[in-house]
Formats: C-alpha cells, sequence, structure tokens
C-alpha cells in the first residue's frame, strides 16, 4: 500500500536544470544498493557534492532555506533517459537521515514517460504545468525561498505562493491509484479471467511463441 | 475497418481489457530481465507472489558482467557488491525457472541484441524490459518499451501492463544515405531536429525508402535510441530483410509455423493512408556524419560543423543551459569539431555492437594503429565468436584496439568499465549524459566508422575524407 496523495501544502524548491536525465538524479553506481539503505542519500550525488564529498552550498537542495521541501519545481523533460526507478526512490526517500529528500510532487513542463510512471508507481505526483507556469512558479519561489505550494489532486490544482491557481491534467487511473494508495498488482489480480482467456486466444493466433525447448543453441 | 498503422495493429492485438477512461491491460508476450532487475524480484518476493509466465521471461547478464576474463564466471568478479548483481540475477532465474543467458552461457551478451539474436525478438510481439533502450526490439516491428522496476514486477506477477495508448509519429525519411553516413547519424540527426523531448508520448514508425534500404542492425540503431528523442517506443514495419534475418535463429519458428507466421507479420505493416498523430519528413540527402558535442543527445552537429555560440541564443534558459553544458564539456563556443582532440574510444554497447558495426570498424582500422586507448566489446557471445571467425580480433588488435569480452561495458560503466575525469571519449553508446560514462568524463556520440577514424588520428575527424 502506497502512502495517498491527497491535498499538500508544503515548501517547494526550485531547479533550473532543463533535460535532467536519471543519471543525474541517481547516479548508476549506486543502483547496485539495496533499496533498505535509503536511496535518499544518493539523490543528486554529484551535483550536490563536490570531489570531496563536501556538499555544495549553491545548490537549491543544499540551502537551508528549502529544508524540508516536499515539492520540486524543474524545468523540460524532467528525468529523461534511463528507466531506473531508483531515480524516483532517491527523490521520494524519507527513510535516510538526509532532509533534503522525501519529495512528494514533481512540477515540470515534460517528464520522460518512463519516470512518469514510475513516480506514480511510487505514490509521487508529476504535475505538467506550461514552461511560463513553471518559470513563474521558480522565480517565485527563488525570490521568496521557503515558500509553500499547495497542490491539490481531486481538484487537480496547484496554488502559487500569490494565490494563483493552476490547473493541470492527470488520466483518471492513475488519479485514482494516487488517491487510494491503491495496490496496482492487486488490481489486476481481479481480472484474472480476462487475462486466461486473452492467453488462449492469444495462443490461437500466436501458436509458435511457446517454446518448444532451447532447439539448435 | 479503417485504415491502421503498425502500432495500432500491435496495440490492438494485446488489449486484455480497457477501462472506461481508455486506459488498457496491455498483454506482454515477452518479458526480458537484466541484473538490474533485482529490485523487481525484490518486491515481487515481499508480496509473495510468483512468477505468471516464467516461459515468457528471459534475462541476460549484461549490465554488470566484466569485459575481461569473462571465462572466470562469477568467481573472476572482484569487486564483491558487482558479482552480487549477477549472482542475484543467477539465483532468482534458477528458483523462478526462467531461461538465462547468464554469464558462461553460450547467448550470453547484451539483452538488445541477444533477443534479436536469439530469434526471441519477432514482429507483432509486445516486448518490455527494465530498460529504456527496449525500444530497439521495435525494429522487427515489435511494440517494445522500457519500464520502471514496479513495472517489471507487475510483468512478472501478471504478463501484463496498464498503459495509456500513446500517440503516434511517423518519420518518413526518403532518399539514400551518403557514403560514409550510416543510420547513427540518421537518428542523431533525428533527434537534433525534433529535440530529446521531441516525441514525448508518442509511438514512433520510421518508414520510407531510407528505412527499407538499411540492414535489421542499422534498423536497431535506429530503434535503439528513439528513447533519446523521448519516443515511447520506435517501430519498423517487417519485410523480408526481418523474416529473412530470424529464419533458422533458435527461437524463431519452425517448419509450418514458420510460413504461418511470416503471413502473419505480413499483415502487419502500416495500411495505406493510415492516419499518425504527426509526421515528420526527412530527406536522407541531408544527413551528414554527426557528433554531439554537449550532454544531451539532441546536442549533435555534423562533424564539418562547429560548436555552437551561446552569445548567438536569445531565449536566456536555453543560453543558461549552453554555457552550463560548454563548461562541462571543456569546449570554447565556435571552435570546428573536426580537429578536437579526444582521449579514448569506445566501441561497443546496445546501439552499436553488432556484427555488421564491427566489420566496419575493422576495414577502417585495417593497417593503421590506434593512436589512443580504443576499446572494441563486442554485444553478445555470438558476435564475438562470429568477428573472431572472420578474422576481426585479429585486426583490431594489430591495430591496437583492445579486443573484450561482451556486455553493456563502458556505456554507462557499472560494471566498473569507467571513462576518468575530463576524459574525452569518442563513443558508440547512446548517451553523452553528465557523468553517464564515468564521474566527469566527456562524451561525444557518434556511429562505428566515425569512432574508429577517430582512434587511428586521435580527433575527431570526418570519415568522407579518410573513407
Amino acid at each position: 500500500m502506497l502512502e495517498k496523495f491527497v491535498t499538500i501544502d508544503e515548501i517547494a524548491v526550485p531547479l533550473e536544470l532543463q533535460d535532467v536525465d536519471t543519471d543525474r538524479i541517481i547516479p548508476a553506481r549506486f543502483l547496485r544498493k539495496p533499496r533498505t539503505v535509503g536511496y535518499g542519500q544518493f539523490m543528486f550525488y554529484d551535483l550536490r557534492f563536490d570531489d570531496d564529498g563536501q556538499p555544495r552550498s549553491e545548490f537549491p537542495l543544499n540551502r537551508d532555506v528549502y529544508r524540508g521541501a516536499r515539492i520540486l519545481v524543474a524545468d523540460v523533460n524532467f528525468g529523461c533517459g534511463s528507466s531506473r526507478e531508483g531515480a524516483v526512490w532517491a527523490l521520494s526517500d524519507t527513510t535516510h537521515p538526509d532532509s533534503s529528500a522525501g519529495f512528494r510532487c514533481i512540477i515540470a513542463p515534460s517528464f520522460g514517460d518512463i519516470f512518469y510512471n514510475n513516480c506514480t508507481n511510487n505514490g509521487v505526483l508529476p504535475v505538467r504545468l506550461g514552461p511560463a507556469d513553471c518559470a513563474t512558479l521558480r522565480r517565485q519561489l527563488e525570490e521568496a525561498p521557503g515558500a509553500r505550494l499547495q497542490v491539490d489532486l481531486p481538484k487537480q490544482v496547484v496554488r502559487g505562493p500569490d494565490g494563483r491557481q493552476y490547473s493541470f491534467d492527470i488520466d483518471p487511473f492513475r488519479k485514482q491509484r494516487l488517491l487510494e494508495g491503491q495496490d496496482e498488482i492487486s488490481l489486476t489480480m481481479t481480472h484474472q479471467a480476462a487475462i486466461e482467456a486473452f492467453e488462449s486466444r492469444r495462443r490461437s493466433v500466436v501458436p509458435w511463441l511457446t517454446p518448444d525447448g532451447e532447439a539448435s543453441s | 475497418m479503417s485504415a491502421r498503422t503498425l502500432f495500432d495493429k500491435v496495440w490492438e492485438q494485446h488489449e486484455v481489457t480497457r477501462r472506461e477512461d481508455g486506459t488498457t491491460l496491455l498483454y506482454i508476450d515477452r518479458h526480458f530481465l537484466h541484473e538490474g532487475s533485482f529490485h523487481a524480484f525484490a518486491a515481487l518476493q515481499m508480496a509473495q507472489r510468483t512468477v505468471r509466465r516464467p516461459d515468457a521471461t528471459f534475462a541476460c547478464a549484461d549490465h554488470y558482467v566484466p569485459t575481461q576474463n569473462q571465462r572466470k564466471g562469477l568467481e573472476g568478479i572482484e569487486n564483491a557488491e558487482i558479482r552480487n548483481m549477477v549472482r542475484l540475477l543467477h539465483e532468482h532465474t534458477d528458483r523462478f525457472g526462467i531461461r538465462r543467458f547468464g554469464l558462461q552461457d553460450p547467448g550470453q551478451g547484451i539483452v538488445h541484441v541477444v533477443g534479436p539474436e536469439q530469434g526471441l525478438t519477432q514482429p507483432g510481439l509486445t516486448i518490455v524490459c527494465g530498460d529504456s533502450h527496449t525500444s530497439t526490439h521495435g525494429a522487427f516491428g515489435a511494440l517494445a518499451f522500457g519500464i520502471g522496476a514496479s513495472e517489471v514486477a507487475h510483468v512478472l506477477a501478471t504478463q501484463c501492463l496498464w498503459q495509456i495508448r500513446p500517440k503516434t509519429l511517423q518519420i518518413l525519411a526518403e532518399g539514400q544515405l551518403s557514403p560514409g553516413v550510416t543510420s547513427k547519424d540518421l537518428i542523431l540527426y533525428v533527434i537534433h531536429r525534433i529535440g530529446a523531448a521531441g516525441a514525448v508520448g508518442h509511438s514512433i514508425e520510421f518508414a520510407g525508402s531510407t528505412i527499407e534500404n538499411l540492414s535489421m542492425e542499422a534498423r536497431m540503431t535506429l530503434c535503439n535510441m528513439a528513447i533519446e528523442a523521448g519516443g515511447r517506443a520506435g517501430m519498423i514495419a517487417p519485410d523480408d530483410k526481418t523474416f529473412e534475418y530470424l529464419k533458422g535463429r533458435p527461437f524463431a519458428p519452425h517448419g509450418d509455423a514458420w510460413d504461418a507466421a511470416v503471413s502473419h507479420w505480413r499483415s502487419l505493416s502500416t495500411d495505406p493512408g493510415a492516419r499518425f498523430d504527426r509526421q515528420a519528413r526527412i530527406d536522407a540527402s541531408d544527413v551528414a556524419p554527426m557528433v554531439t558535442w554537449g550532454t544531451s543527445p539532441e546536442d549533435a552537429a555534423p562533424i564539418d560543423g562547429t560548436v555552437p555560440d551561446p552569445r548567438s541564443l536569445e531565449a536566456p534558459d536555453r543560453k543558461a543551459r549552453f554555457e552550463r553544458v560548454l563548461d562541462y564539456m571543456g569546449l570554447e563556443p565556435n571552435r570546428p569539431l573536426e580537429g578536437l582532440p579526444v582521449d579514448r574510444v569506445f566501441i561497443g554497447s546496445c546501439t552499436n555492437s553488432r556484427i555488421e558495426d564491427l566489420r566496419v570498424v575493422a576495414q577502417i582500422v585495417d593497417g593503421h594503429q590506434a593512436r589512443i586507448p580504443a576499446w572494441v566489446v563486442p554485444g553478445s557471445l555470438e558476435v564475438q565468436r562470429q568477428a573472431e571467425a572472420e578474422g576481426l580480433h585479429e585486426v583490431f588488435m594489430r591495430a591496437n584496439l583492445e579486443w573484450r569480452d561482451p556486455g553493456c561495458s563502458m556505456c554507462l560503466g557499472i560494471n566498473g568499465d569507467t571513462i576518468a575525469p575530463f576524459e574525452r571519449c569518442a563513443s558508440t553508446s547512446n548517451r553523452n549524459f553528465e557523468g553517464r560514462q564515468g564521474k566527469l568524463g566527456r562524451t561525444h556520440l557518434m556511429s562505428p566508422a566515425m569512432a574508429a577514424v577517430a582512434a587511428i588520428t586521435g580527433e575527431l575527424t570526418d570519415i568522407r575524407k579518410k573513407a
């Protein structure tokens, strides 16, 4: 069961970077760690820390004024590249004693498709707003660090620090799953009969797919 | 019935059920795994679930395997954490009875090379894998896409995925590619034109005479990088070349089943007059050998071009990005790309490690000496055996290229094959992201031919002047 996402009112942090790929969100060398170690410690690792492992003071997620932020406002094509779900685990981790992770919502003009799915599969809400609206929000968060945003999933609305409202689209299926914290596998299991019926139809269309052993190799 | 696209047909043949809101439960014919799938197995076991179709599930050891002394097997992997990744894949596949092309299996290799090579990848199938370059398999007219770990667990448990139907984008390429220009150049050109997010939410179909003239290997390179344009999938209609490639492969249909299969496969092509949500046209004669200069695959330019000047950009955010990218890459604006010194060469990855790629490289380096460290990493043991049967490895070794064992290797470096900070690498892989090949490493993406010529000159070189 995932944590339900309904309405949140949280500190938001701006990230002025375009095309943030999942390699940057979590460098590949950390992916061999079991998730139980707390992936938050690896989030944006090479952007957050210098070569000596010291935090880079200029990186927004290291700034005290954004401490406790649970909303990230990013730029175009956020989460592009590799399918690694570790990127979402790092962004959303609350188990590691690292206050800069734990994001529940990411706002950006566009997302990598696989990353978008990975978010909703982990109870993280990805919100698509127009590039100009995202830029406005990032500027406001930069000018008034520590400002909060409200994200209302039932109404599909983001409220900015100035009270301005931005509505966003999300498909009903993902919305419902986020609202209910629903486990997708359990839901699919309720379609067991339909899956079995499909499998038997499919076997007659492509009978050669059922392997006849490992043949000559 | 109205005219339908290749994508429409494959999609519609896999709908198990559809909700009122349009979300579809899509059946998955083939599920490929690799070492990174250990996260999904962990989730599966925590929920006390099992694998629904082990017979439709296939695993490759590729991301974490060593590319030297692979014959030593697990014991040959020095780093305990890396060894554990390969060991876990072996354990999980044994436990659930999944066919494994693991370490020391004669079929071992990169999952996106092995699938087609074994005949597992076939037209009209739905194929998923916890790896974004799963789009490669679309070269056979399959609907193939990368998924995250939760989705891997979902497919293991149910053999299905909930999907929202993507939009369709046809990329129509007409005409002949110029000498020295390959499908790698074509895809870098496409990504440059439509952008790294240009195909987000879309399934791409590549069509037109340029595509029809490409070999299966070249088509795989093209579809492999559909994801670098943000595409959900990349597909090419199956034709005689596709069938020729598949015939006789271990998991391809045999005997009477072969004829039935070919007849089914022929029905999958896009019908005349079928509509796409978007279309882009490419004139093949516009495509030159391409190299990337930045940290996104869209940051590409013809080899006879220059590094762009951020000052020429109007939008402040684009300007800031370019400045940051050039700083990371250690490049001055306006300098010619040709003649840029490189420190090493990587020829390999699921994009360009197939036999055809290696033949091109051998032809170029034959009789020359590499001036810089250059690796050739075959895509699979099958590719390695074939290359050795043709004597290509001797050509490589005479030219001072390092001939290694198959795996993902220096494309993403998680087996330990990384480039050093600030090293500049001419690479046939698919991503030039910051830190992708190693922390602070500088990647220039290009075709195998361009990487091979860079190895012997030690700098970015226009293949058209050397060929």
